[in-house]
């Protein structure tokens, strides 16, 4: 009875392995950054769904207060085209994907081009959540309780020079672990791309996790962009490459249907998709359609980005 | 024979939208189960229809005349599921919004084709008992010929909506130009009949 060691220690003061493994990683990989950001935003443990849980803080100025749509349907239906083309197939095939280590090349027009790890880009900004809207362009939407930093923070960090007009984002291309690939069904990286003013929108989200957890892999994960007043595939998946433009660039969408897919793709009701209204849509989960927004609702956000601008031309 | 055959398909040929209405009403056709009762209903529509084609030719390899007393059951379950296809389609996804309904047909390629298709099946459903058989005589023939323009027309809605992965839709195009092959050329038929040449 004296043998008591497993309670000399409490468990609540042993470090998690994740977190000793982040500190690890973090002690090999970012000499020299100041010891502000030892205080990390990321901490990990086991919580709600399996994941490893984020630390974020609050930033409710564009959070809508709608009901939001519950992680089974967010992490179960998606449109990940590198993991099958049906909606069902990305929660299946995505989880062989390797999303540890990740590094994201910056390069393009920049004062110098460099490769972060994404440890580091966690370690340099705050995780705050984001209630945004998501509409895809085949008329149904979501709400989803993302986590993530503002894109526009990374970009001031990149410091793209003065021809940057635009910002191309390229996704992982690795057909071993990415079932969908191995067809070609889309032109492979995906690539997608903003107007540098759309980028540094305060909107405009680089996206780590969902409901307090990081993403899961048919979600994006580890790295994912979005744009919530355009439509869902504007918001690329697993970022691995962020290239500062002078010229627009072109999605991997146009690419396939250029009548279809533009590069603008701001949620429009007034403007068609060519084979269906983008009127109404239906919100996952309910059974009546509701009406599409201008911009999916963030008209007061972003409208002021295109004034001038003949929507109908730049679809 | 087909005393036996014929409930069996029957209750078979229901199966499938005996199964996702129960799967629509327990809430298990996942996140967006509306999307998945039309494109269901939607593809076992094509398939009804490629089986009824499929009769004549199976006639012919098999020697039996078993297939034939099949072809007109399946010719209306082709029937049915399209109407509940088409049902969805204006329940669920325009809630009878008839100008919705209108501006699509116009505007559409796919739901053009996918109309003029369910157009076209209409007389052929109303001409389909033994009396209008009989009573059409010659004409109900060339009338129900209508049915290789429905094929293709069906088929040609599958691959106009589909986004960007064409194969499902190509599977049916393939088994279609098949049909079409060996009723057209029957001489091609005989290399793969079980008759010795």
């Amino acid at each position: 009875m004296l043998i008591k060691k497993s309670q000399d220690i409490l468990s609540s003061e042993i470090t998690d392995q994740a977190i000793y493994r982040e500190r690890r990683k973090f002690m090999t990989s970012s000499i020299g950054l100041t010891a502000a950001a030892t205080l990390l935003p990321l901490q990990a443990s086991v919580a709600g769904y399996g994941g490893q849980s984020l630390k974020f803080g609050e930033n409710t100025q564009f959070n809508t207060t709608e009901e939001k749509t519950s992680f089974d349907k967010i992490s179960n239906y998606n449109n990940f085209y590198e993991f099958g083309t049906d909606k069902y197939s990305p929660a299946k095939n995505a989880q062989a994907l390797t999303t540890d280590p990740w590094s994201v090349q910056i390069d393009g027009e920049v004062e110098k081009s460099k490769i972060l790890h994404l440890e580091d880009i966690l370690k340099q900004h705050a995780l705050e959540e984001r209630i945004y809207r998501m509409r895809c362009v085949e008329r149904w939407s979501m709400v989803i309780p993302w986590i993530g930093f503002p894109l526009a923070k990374l970009i001031k960090q990149a410091k793209p020079t003065s021809k940057a007009k635009y910002v191309q984002f390229e996704t992982l291309q690795r057909p071993g672990e990415m079932a969908g690939q191995r067809r070609g069904v889309l032109p492979w990286p995906y690539i997608e791309g903003l107007r540098m003013d759309e980028a540094m929108n305060p909107l405009t989200l680089l996206a780590v996790g969902l409901y307090g957890e990081v993403l899961p892999k048919q979600n994006g994960a580890p790295l994912r962009l979005v744009v919530p007043w355009k439509y869902g595939f504007k918001s690329i998946k697993s970022i691995v490459k962020i290239t500062f433009t002078e010229h627009e660039p072109v999605s991997s969408w146009t690419k396939v249907a250029p009548d279809e897919y533009g590069f603008y793709s701001n949620v429009n009701p007034a403007v068609d998709h060519p084979r269906w209204s983008q009127r109404k849509e239906r919100r996952i989960g309910d059974f009546l359609k509701r009406k599409t927004l201008p911009f999916n609702g963030y008209a007061e956000q972003v409208a002021s980005l295109y004034t001038g601008m003949d929507l109908k031309k730049y679809f | 024979m087909t005393k036996v055959i014929k409930p069996i398909v029957f209750i078979l040929a229901l199966l499938p939208v005996v199964l996702l209405s129960r799967n629509f009403y327990l809430d298990e056709l996942g996140a967006n189960p509306f999307e998945v009762f039309t494109r269901s209903t939607g593809e076992w529509t094509l398939r009804f229809l490629l089986l009824t084609l499929a009769m004549t030719p199976l006639r012919q390899l098999t020697g039996s005349a078993w297939p034939l007393r099949l072809r007109r059951m399946l010719g209306l379950f082709t029937f049915f599921y399209v109407c509940v296809h088409l049902l969805t389609y204006i329940w669920l996804d325009h809630f009878f919004d008839w100008d919705e309904i209108w501006t699509d047909i116009v505007k559409r390629p796919y739901i053009t084709i996918g109309m003029l298709a369910f157009t076209l099946l209409l007389p052929l459903a109303f001409t389909s008992t033994k009396k209008m058989m009989k009573r059409l005589g010659k004409r109900w023939k060339s009338l129900h010929k209508l049915i290789y323009l429905i094929a293709v027309l069906g088929v040609l809605h599958f691959l106009l909506l589909v986004k960007a992965d064409l194969r499902e839709p190509i599977i049916y195009a393939f088994i279609l130009f098949t049909l079409f092959l060996v009723r057209f050329k029957p001489a091609l038929l005989h290399k793969f009949s079980f008759k010795p040449l």
